[in-house]
């Protein structure tokens, strides 16, 4: 089996020498990252901040020379490739990169024009950008007046002016409110669709559970799970799903039946059944059929599933969200 | 991508954002003003001590008035930089194919051709109060003052890429200047200056690019002055310039 792979490293490393009062210190930013990211896939860097998330990828848009390990980035050699990476790839950095002192429209040709594209050609392309995502409104403003969303749309427009089959998306949406993080993930999987793969970093939960093939999870420099959500999801546990009966003799009498689809574990609680099944959301129209047939009518219903958060809290012992306070 | 077009590209885009403020072009020209008006006044009176022959002031001042502006004109562009760094602009630049030494050589083009527009207009200012012009020397001269100005520029950018925030970049960048420019006998000559300092200026490579311009506006292209200031400034311009090159290569570790 040999998908394609549009980045593939071995122990990729950074460490940092700093100087301080003349005592040399090094900071094992990034300690040995293997990824593989498949093409046309969202790979999600889920971790908090200062986890080396921005690092490595910093190393993978040929920004930073790793001190170790190896790379490639688009089938190139992180190494001694860098030049035919930058063709190839899209970097969107956290602090986005938009030139506030000129307009969308400047702003975009000059970035055609630096990836060699000549000016007439530069200057279409641009207006296909301003279409693509939607900035028609403002794209003919200076950059300064833009609202946080407005913004990054141009970043991420600036980061595909060159079309590439690669785009490295640093917090893409970090600091935005609800409505423009909702239309931001709509144009991350747009450009999904068009084909391109994206490589985010995030340290938030459901950006990564919402947009991501495949997550790892990064935490002081090393990962230290990678998966789909849902197999990370699965891997700390069963889904709960309750039910709450009118009396507790159909409590029992459902608790007996429902041991037939061998969950981790139920429990019955006077008027309550809990029942510990993995992939609940599956396993629920089945369940409910069955006391349906046997005429054991459940009141109420809720299913819980371990989030994002909760893997986070096994793998880690911490949780994400205290973190990023 | 081709070198030139990279520079082209990069200059394009930092001279538009000097012409969206023209404004500071202006005001950046105020204190030479101010020299012209309120300092060179001074030195008529002491006309006919060493260095400074009698009624010549205005031929002996402008020379190196030039030169301070182009000191001081460009020491100071560092903080347009850290906010092209804040912005991420500048690692947008570089994550594309686009040469590494053109972003920085875009930049210090324009900080010249904004210096060398200024010297023009202080010159035409000038003319009136009996300054006396060789254009061929003048448009030598221009060439050192604008090497002189993508020196500073260097030096800046070179600072502004190490610290990344303002606070400190102001007061290093004026720990830097300041004796520079006493030291290069622009105020008044340094023949005037004891033994022990006239031997401190000649440590200073601005001194020479002083007495290279004095020696052009004076049109004396014979003047061993003239290539002693020119080569000097071009080495000390190359091994700045190669050292915020370097400064850009380490911006991100």
């Amino acid at each position: 089996m040999t998908e394609e792979l549009v980045i593939e490293t071995k122990g990729l490393k950074k460490t940092f020498v700093s100087k301080i009062k003349g005592k040399k210190k090094e900071v094992e930013a990034v300690k040995g990252v293997d990824l593989a990211v498949k093409k046309g896939e969202i790979f999600g860097f889920l971790g908090p901040n200062g986890a080396g998330k921005s690092t490595t990828q910093k190393m993978l848009s040929t920004l930073l020379p790793p001190t170790g390990g190896e790379a490639k980035v688009a089938g190139f050699d992180l190494q001694k490739e860098q030049s035919q990476i930058r063709k190839n790839i899209g970097y969107v950095s956290q602090a986005g990169g938009t030139d506030s002192g000129a307009t969308g429209y400047e702003n975009l040709i000059l970035q055609a024009q630096l990836y060699g594209i000549d000016d007439k050609t530069a200057k279409k392309q641009a207006e296909e950008l301003v279409k693509r995502f939607q900035m028609d409104s403002f794209a003919d403003r200076p950059a300064s007046t833009y609202s946080g969303g407005q913004k990054r749309r141009l970043d991420v427009a600036l980061g595909m002016t060159h079309r590439p089959q690669l785009l490295l998306l640093d917090e893409p949406t970090t600091g935005l409110d609800p409505q423009s993080r909702v239309y931001m993930w709509e144009e991350i999987k747009k450009l999904k669709a068009d084909g391109v793969s994206i490589f985010l970093t995030t340290h938030y939960m459901e950006e990564a559970d919402n947009l991501c093939d495949t997550i790892a999870i990064i935490d002081d420099g090393t990962i230290i799970v990678k998966g789909t959500p849902m197999e990370l999801k699965n891997s700390i546990g069963a889904d709960i799903i309750v039910f709450g009966f009118s009396d507790e003799n159909i409590a029992r009498k459902s608790e007996q039946l429902l041991e037939k689809f061998h969950p981790e574990k139920i429990t019955l609680e006077k008027t309550f059944v809990r029942l510990h099944i993995k992939d609940g959301d599956r396993a629920m129209p089945e369940v409910l059929r069955l006391l349906d047939a046997n005429n054991l009518k459940a009141q109420n219903i809720t299913l819980s599933r371990p989030s994002l958060d909760d893997v986070f809290l096994k793998y880690t012992g911490r949780s994400l969200r205290e973190d990023n306070k | 991508m081709k070198l030139l077009r990279g520079i082209q590209l990069m200059f394009i885009r930092n001279m538009r954002q000097t012409l969206r403020s023209p404004i500071f072009v202006f005001v950046s020209l105020f204190q030479p003003l101010l020299y012209l008006f309120l300092f060179m006044p001074l030195l008529n009176g002491l006309g006919g001590v060493p260095g400074l022959p009698a009624g010549k002031t205005v031929q002996i001042f402008i020379p190196g008035l030039l030169v301070m502006m182009a000191l001081f004109g460009s020491a100071f562009v560092g903080f347009n930089l850290i906010d092209d760094i804040r912005s991420g602009v500048i690692e947008r630049f570089l994550v594309t194919p686009v040469n590494r030494s053109a972003i920085l050589l875009g930049r210090v083009l324009r900080d010249a051709v904004v210096l060398l527009t200024q010297c023009v207009l202080i010159t035409l200012v000038a003319i009136p109060l009996g300054l006396s012009v060789n254009v061929g020397g003048f448009l030598l001269s221009l060439v050192l003052y604008a090497m002189v100005s993508i020196t500073m520029a260097s030096m800046s950018y070179s600072f502004a890429l190490i610290y990344r925030i303002e606070d400190p970049l102001a007061p290093t960048l004026n720990t830097i200047t300041l004796p520079l420019s006493l030291l290069s006998g622009i105020m008044l000559p340094l023949a005037l200056a004891p033994l022990w300092l006239q031997d401190l200026a000649k440590a200073n490579p601005f001194s020479y690019a002083v007495n290279a311009s004095r020696a052009l506006f004076a049109g004396s292209f014979h003047s061993v002055d003239i290539i002693k200031g020119f080569v000097i400034v071009f080495l000390l311009m190359s091994v700045v310039f190669w050292w915020s090159l370097n400064s850009l290569r380490k911006l991100e570790e």
